[in-house]
């Protein structure tokens, strides 16, 4: 019960927190002290985190190496402007659209390509990613190659709400048996198997709930940038996102988010020297894969940093943030 | 003798394309009883374990548990269904807890949605913190209740063949199947793991197969040996039989030149 209580309470402080900076960050937007270039980062950083998040519990946690997420928030992107601009329902209902679009997406891409492994499934996904982009591209409907226009809905609540949401579910999914599962198939999936995992379903719902929050974050990012266009989800964004997870460390979610925050700033930086942007980018990437192969954070997660400090002075402690 | 057998394997056999990995298998459990496999290197030992635990689907013949038909389930309603394994070469779940490890084996027993895990309703705290007593009190019978936040993988070799055991039997089989468990070990390891077998045995209600190569271990401990040569059953009997049964002999040691 004590340990109940105890992670009870650090769950309540971190979402206090979250909130004074949600609200704190709405006044310095409204009240223009920060300038527009810094609160347009601000949302691609928001929009990032959401699909870092996303991808890693089908990538870090469920270990299923799916390089098509943009796919995902393709449809996410292209299912909330239909309603917003086309039914002109308003943003939420976009929203949840575009975030129920995606994990319909998902399931069906889901169920026949999580029988492949590894590299298959890999390819398997990009695939998936490009035929997305390619429809897109040849429906009329949604401007086919010129795109769609969009107005800005995405305003800082929405976002800050998605992203508290997005990684609220994950981290509540993750640290449940539910995940438990989903972490054993990472770890050993014949032996996942023989310990009466349904492998096969966990693999889908890691896919169906990532593909949700990826559609989410295509609906934010819709209505922040004025016009869609299928060459915005090509699968380099898919290796963006892909980056993220790595760079962050397989199996942990702040590490994740961490990544996507330093390299959405980094590459926002270097717009100013086009030419040296992706020589420097790449150049991060790649002594990063040889002075930390394990990412940024490795398996940790920030909380478990806390915990040392609290596990030497109280003994053992239950909690198991560690484990993501 | 009039009891029906738990497991019940009637000419069971599986070919890979025409390779016939093992063929006309006929086999009997019954309940209680420990039961050992042996047979040289390649002789379809461990595909006759995938069979029973369904990573392979037999392409002729029968498997029963209990009078149920096992042929084509996925191997985890095999597993629910009451058979439970170990592996040759240890397949723990590395990077999570030993408690963690056990906990995985309990999911079935799980009675909380993935719904309300993600609200974090009462029922998952209920049930969770229910998994993580009834895990750390069976991990208690194994010694291993003092490595429970240890990784899997940091664990020595012995106290991970032990924490294999035990999640296997945290997933509540009436059948345990153990592959090679004595691999690797060294023989007052191989004493300390028969005697943890007799121990479980006993406390479990179990029946058990094992496959090993540590002859002083099966002769010791099992009461029937099934030899299994080039995919075939060649022989089965008590210790002493299989002993003195010349085609066993042949098969480990070659023909007697005549």
């Amino acid at each position: 019960m004590m340990n109940i209580l105890k992670t009870a309470k650090g769950f309540w402080s971190s979402i206090v927190l979250a909130v004074v900076f949600g609200i704190v960050m709405q006044f310095l937007i409204t009240g223009e002290i920060i300038n527009f270039f810094y609160v347009n980062t601000l949302y691609f950083i928001g929009i990032n985190i959401i699909l870092a998040a996303s991808l890693h519990l089908i990538i870090g946690v469920t270990g299923q190496f799916s390089i098509g997420h943009a796919g995902f928030l393709a449809v996410g992107a292209y299912a909330s402007a239909i309603i917003t601009m086309k039914l002109e329902l308003p943003f939420g209902v976009g929203l949840v659209a575009g975030g129920v679009a995606a994990a319909i997406a998902g399931l069906i891409i889901g169920i026949p390509t999580l029988r492949l492994k590894g590299d298959y499934l890999a390819i398997a996904t990009l695939g998936f990613g490009e035929i997305v982009r390619i429809v897109f591209l040849n429906i009329e409907y949604v401007g086919g190659a010129s795109g769609m226009t969009v107005t800005q809905l995405t305003t800082w609540p929405w976002l800050f709400g998605s992203i508290v949401l997005t990684i609220l579910v994950i981290r509540n999914f993750t640290n449940s048996t539910h995940g438990r599962a989903c972490i054993s198939v990472r770890e050993n999936e014949i032996a996942a198997d023989a310990m009466g995992i349904n492998t096969t379903y966990y693999k889908v719902i890691a896919f169906v709930i990532g593909s949700f929050f990826a559609g989410v974050a295509g609906a934010l990012y819709a209505h922040n940038f004025f016009i869609i266009q299928p060459t915005n989800f090509g699968f380099l964004k898919s290796f963006d996102i892909l980056i993220f997870v790595v760079l962050g460390g397989l199996g942990s979610m702040s590490g994740a988010v961490l990544a996507a925050i330093l390299l959405t700033i980094v590459s926002t930086f270097l717009q100013s020297f086009p030419e040296l942007r992706m020589i420097i980018y790449s150049l991060v990437l790649v002594l990063m894969m040889i002075y930390r192969p394990q990412g940024l954070m490795g398996t940790k997660e920030l909380t478990s940093f806390f915990k040392i400090g609290k596990s030497s002075k109280g003994g053992v402690t239950h909690d198991k943030n560690t484990v993501a | 003798m009039t009891k029906t057998p738990l497991l019940k394997v009637n000419n069971a056999g599986i070919r890979f394309g025409g390779l016939k990995a093992v063929s006309e298998v006929n086999l009997e459990l019954k309940q209680g009883e420990l039961v050992g496999l042996i047979g040289p290197n390649g002789a379809g030992k461990t595909t006759f374990f995938n069979l029973l635990t369904g990573v392979y689907v037999p392409t002729e013949g029968s498997i029963e548990l209990d009078g149920d038909k096992l042929n084509g389930l996925a191997p985890y309603k095999i597993t629910k269904k009451g058979i439970s394994r170990t592996f040759q070469n240890i397949r723990l779940f590395n990077e999570l807890s030993v408690l963690d490890n056990v906990k995985v084996a309990y999911h079935s027993l799980a009675k909380h949605s993935i719904m309300s895990s993600i609200l974090r309703l009462p029922k998952h705290f209920s049930e969770e913190k229910y998994m993580e007593e009834k895990a750390i009190e069976f991990l208690k019978i194994f010694s291993l209740d003092t490595v429970l936040h240890e990784k899997a993988k940091n664990l020595p070799y012995g106290q991970q063949r032990r924490l294999e055991i035990a999640r296997a039997l945290a997933a509540n089989p009436k059948l345990l199947l153990l592959d090679e468990p004595a691999a690797g070990m060294n023989p007052q390891e191989t004493e300390e793991l028969m005697n943890l077998i007799a121990l479980i045995r006993k406390k479990f209600d179990l029946t058990i197969l094992l496959i090993e190569h540590d002859m002083l271990l099966v002769m010791g401990v099992c009461e029937r040996i099934y030899v299994l040569d080039h995919g075939q059953l060649i022989a089965d009997g008590t210790p002493e039989q299989i002993r003195n049964n010349p085609k066993v002999i042949e098969a480990y040691l070659g023909e007697e030149v005549s």
